[in-house]
């Protein structure tokens, strides 16, 4: 009897997770495709932000470092929720204002740009801090010895500074991918359809919100152990030709 | 900074270019049976979405269902997200001050649910002590603050009905009042028939339950007549009625 | 006047106030200003919002303070377990730091909250047990799933804290016939907290950021009554910056406490 019950909850379960309909498994894995898509586009523009920032921050002008200083504060000290509200009204409606008011059309943005966009602002200020902890940490002897050589600033840049750079900033990076791709859950809150936003329409509709939320965690656990997998290797390759510094 | 204002304007170009016009009809992300569901495969069902591509079709509109949260879908609609709210929207006169409404597409009284054998009745005296569950901003839940919240021991707000729904069904709370359809098809599941019963309508308030459910659309949209013709046209050539035939067994158009 | 101020203080002055500092400040008031005057901010003057914003705030705070030493004291087992452990206490610990760490709060509080809530019908006596008051309430919900997550980061420093401490001490004690407990109560331990106590301020801040995620499981904190005003008034932006401020100033406090508080610690380390 028991066994049998147990047997009929297991086929319930399974039918709810299959990949076509009646199962929610594609709905899942389409939701699960866009927080991807949204952590990636978001990581890449916070690299973006996070190199011209860790630059601008150590080499640039007292006006532009101020300003960076502003931006990674507020956006360090202010939850990613309230950000991403703020930003997620202010960008299209700040934008589509200014449209009207200088005599265009609205234009619309897409809710994955949009995504990208507040996520990337949001990333782009951790990484600056990531990165400019990274070059800071290049040993002052290595940068000079390849100016005394006459090495040019861009060659410098591109042979030294990053590629070290890189090395020592990867631990504090990798971390940041796997917030971002974490955070990607809360633009559910926003109504965006990602991951978590499709997996409490197929809780809520099916009311089986442990089905669900269980399937849900393991998905982005999947994630995060693939990325670990990589960014082990990674890290491997980055610190190739260096010496242990334990000994 | 060069790098952001890249990143800003490759995201607008990109933005533009993959959306052209479609009207972008803005839906409570939350699921509202009968009115507006996901279905497993992720498309949106119900009377509300019948309804609405029987307007488009009728005004010769290209719509598109864009799924905002409930919580700031007026926001998203004055911020240009959207282009139209379509989300069982009662019209009020506070929520006119902000956006411009079409006429009713529907109307239905409003009901108190509640755990069977509670003896709960919809009355401030029937909800003394308990806990009231209800919908944020919703007229019900400006119904709840002034009827019942002095005499109920606490009202809880929910960023959808489903959630307070499946609190009643959890026994997190004692009941709830939303719109009678709603209720209907909620205490129609399995969770509903398991848990709970319907206690009746609430006390008519027309200054608050409102006038009926609307399209919202940003002040001055030249839209509102379109939509309005549509509607009339609709209701008059039996296309409404068979689509409400479709999900009811009674007309949700009281005057 | 400048005279009468210690030369410390004027350095540090002219240091700040550079002459483009002056503009940002400048062009900052003007911002400052505009939104002052230009936005709408009457909804501040009506009692009820400031209550509730109070209250908001009020239960940030609380929610905050409880669950970081909840999950501190979590913590201290979690990663002596991996740092120490036998296998059977080690592997649980390191399964429960992966999985905390590596899915989203709002999943694992949404697992909490409506997941246990779903399965409460089906319970028979649930609702008539000693426990059911607390159980049918939402804060504790929050409470144990913000405690456990700070137990699953914090677990991962404590196994590296507890690692990090030199062996040599270690085996000295042991050499000195001390009891197992007794040199973890007196020499592993207090090295490891020791080794952890400058990332806990950090982790604070992190940790009131996590704290509006709670709103979506009906607790009324500093965001939701942010957004219950934003609601009532359609006003879309101002709540928003207040809510913004409200938690820099708060994150200000927090910094500035543990910077006091560092400072008045022993430094000891070698």
């Amino acid at each position: 009897m028991m066994m049998s019950i147990g047997a009929v909850a297991a086929a319930s379960t399974l039918d709810l997770l299959a990949y076509s309909p009646p199962g929610w498994g594609a709905t899942l894995l389409k939701g699960l495709l866009n927080s991807i898509v949204i952590a990636l586009g978001a990581y890449g523009l916070g690299l973006l932000i996070g190199i011209g920032g860790a630059f601008g921050k150590l080499y640039g002008g007292p006006v532009l470092k101020d300003l960076l200083a502003v931006y990674t504060t507020i956006v360090r000290a202010v939850p990613e929720l309230v950000l991403i509200l703020i930003l997620f009204y202010a960008f299209t409606g700040v934008l589509n204002e200014a449209l009207l008011a200088w005599g265009f059309d609205r234009v619309q943005i897409s809710p994955i740009v949009t995504g990208i966009a507040v996520l990337g602002i949001v990333q782009g200020a951790y990484q600056t801090e990531v990165l400019r902890g990274g070059i800071l940490a290049v040993p002052s002897g290595q940068i000079e010895a390849a100016r005394a050589m006459g090495m040019s600033r861009g060659l410098l840049a591109r042979r030294i500074t990053l590629p070290l750079m890189a090395s020592n900033a990867l631990p504090g990076m990798a971390n940041l991918w796997l917030n971002a791709t974490k955070d990607t859950a809360l633009l559910a809150v926003i109504g965006f359809s990602e991951l978590t936003q499709a997996t409490k329409q197929a809780a809520s509709t099916t009311k089986a919100f442990f089905t669900f939320f269980a399937a849900a965690m393991v998905l982005y656990l999947c994630i995060s152990l693939l990325s670990t997998f990589l960014i082990g290797r990674i890290e491997k390759w980055a610190r190739r030709g260096q010496r242990d510094m334990r000994g | 900074m060069k790098n952001l204002v890249l990143a800003a304007v490759a995201a607008l170009a990109f933005g533009s270019a993959a959306l052209a016009d479609p009207l972008k009809i803005g839906v409570a992300s939350e699921p509202y049976p009968p009115f507006t569901s996901p279905d497993a495969s992720g498309n949106w069902v119900g009377w509300e979405v019948d309804f609405m591509t029987a307007i488009c079709k009728q005004a010769a509109l290209d719509c598109v269902i864009t799924p905002t949260a409930w919580d700031g879908i007026i926001p998203a609609l004055t911020s240009g997200q959207i282009d139209v709210i379509m989300s069982s929207m009662t019209i009020t006169d506070e929520r006119k001050k902000t956006i411009d409404f079409s006429d009713k597409y529907y109307k239905t009284p409003a009901n108190v649910v509640a755990t069977k054998g509670s003896g709960i009745k919809p009355t401030p005296e029937g909800l003394a002590g308990k806990i009231v569950g209800v919908q944020v901003s919703t007229i019900h839940e400006t119904y709840v603050q002034k009827y019942f919240a002095p005499t109920a021991a606490e009202v809880k707000t929910y960023q959808t009905q489903d959630e307070a729904n499946q609190d009643l069904a959890a026994g997190r709370i004692d009941a709830i009042m939303a719109d009678s359809i709603a209720l209907d098809a909620f205490l129609a599941s399995d969770a509903g028939k398991a848990c709970c019963e319907s206690e009746g309508a609430v006390t008519d308030d027309p200054v608050v339950l409102g006038a009926g459910v609307g399209f919202g659309l940003r002040k001055g949209d030249p839209l509102l007549p379109k939509l309005n013709e549509a509607i009339k046209a609709i209701r008059a050539d039996g296309t409404y009625d068979a689509i409400t035939a479709k999900y009811f067994a009674s007309t949700i158009y009281s005057e | 006047m400048g005279a009468a101020w210690p030369t410390g203080y004027e350095g540090l002055m002219r240091d700040f106030l550079k002459p483009h500092r002056i503009i940002l400040l400048a062009i900052a008031l003007a911002l400052v200003a505009f939104c002052v005057l230009k936005l709408r901010w009457d909804w501040l003057a009506e009692p009820k919002y400031q209550i509730a914003l109070l209250q908001g705030i009020w239960r940030s705070i609380w929610i905050m303070v409880v669950t970081m030493v909840i999950g501190m004291l979590l913590a201290i087992p979690i990663g002596l377990a991996q740092a120490a452990g036998p296998w059977y206490l080690a592997t649980p610990a390191r399964v429960f730091c992966t999985v905390i760490r590596g899915t989203p709060l709002l999943m694992q509080l949404w697992l909490l909250y409506y997941g246990l809530g779903s399965l409460f019908p089906t319970i028979p006596g649930i609702r008539d047990s000693v426990l059911w008051p607390i159980l049918r309430q939402a804060w504790p919900y929050a409470v144990v799933a913000l405690s456990l997550s700070v137990a699953g980061y914090e677990g991962e420093v404590m196994r590296g804290a507890f690692k990090g401490v030199p062996h040599g001490q270690l085996e000295a004690a042991k050499s000195m016939g001390m009891p197992r407990l007794t040199i973890l109560r007196r020499i592993w331990l207090p090295q490891a907290i020791h080794r952890v106590l400058p990332t806990i301020g950090g982790e604070t801040v992190l940790q009131l950021k996590s704290t509006p995620l709670v709103s979506t499981i009906t607790i009324m904190d500093t965001y939701a009554v942010a957004g219950r005003i934003r609601q009532d008034t359609f006003i879309v932006y101002e709540p928003l910056i207040l809510l913004a401020v409200i938690y820099m100033v708060i994150t200000g406090i927090i910094v500035l406490a543990f910077r006091w508080f560092e400072r008045r610690l022993p430094t000891r380390t070698a």
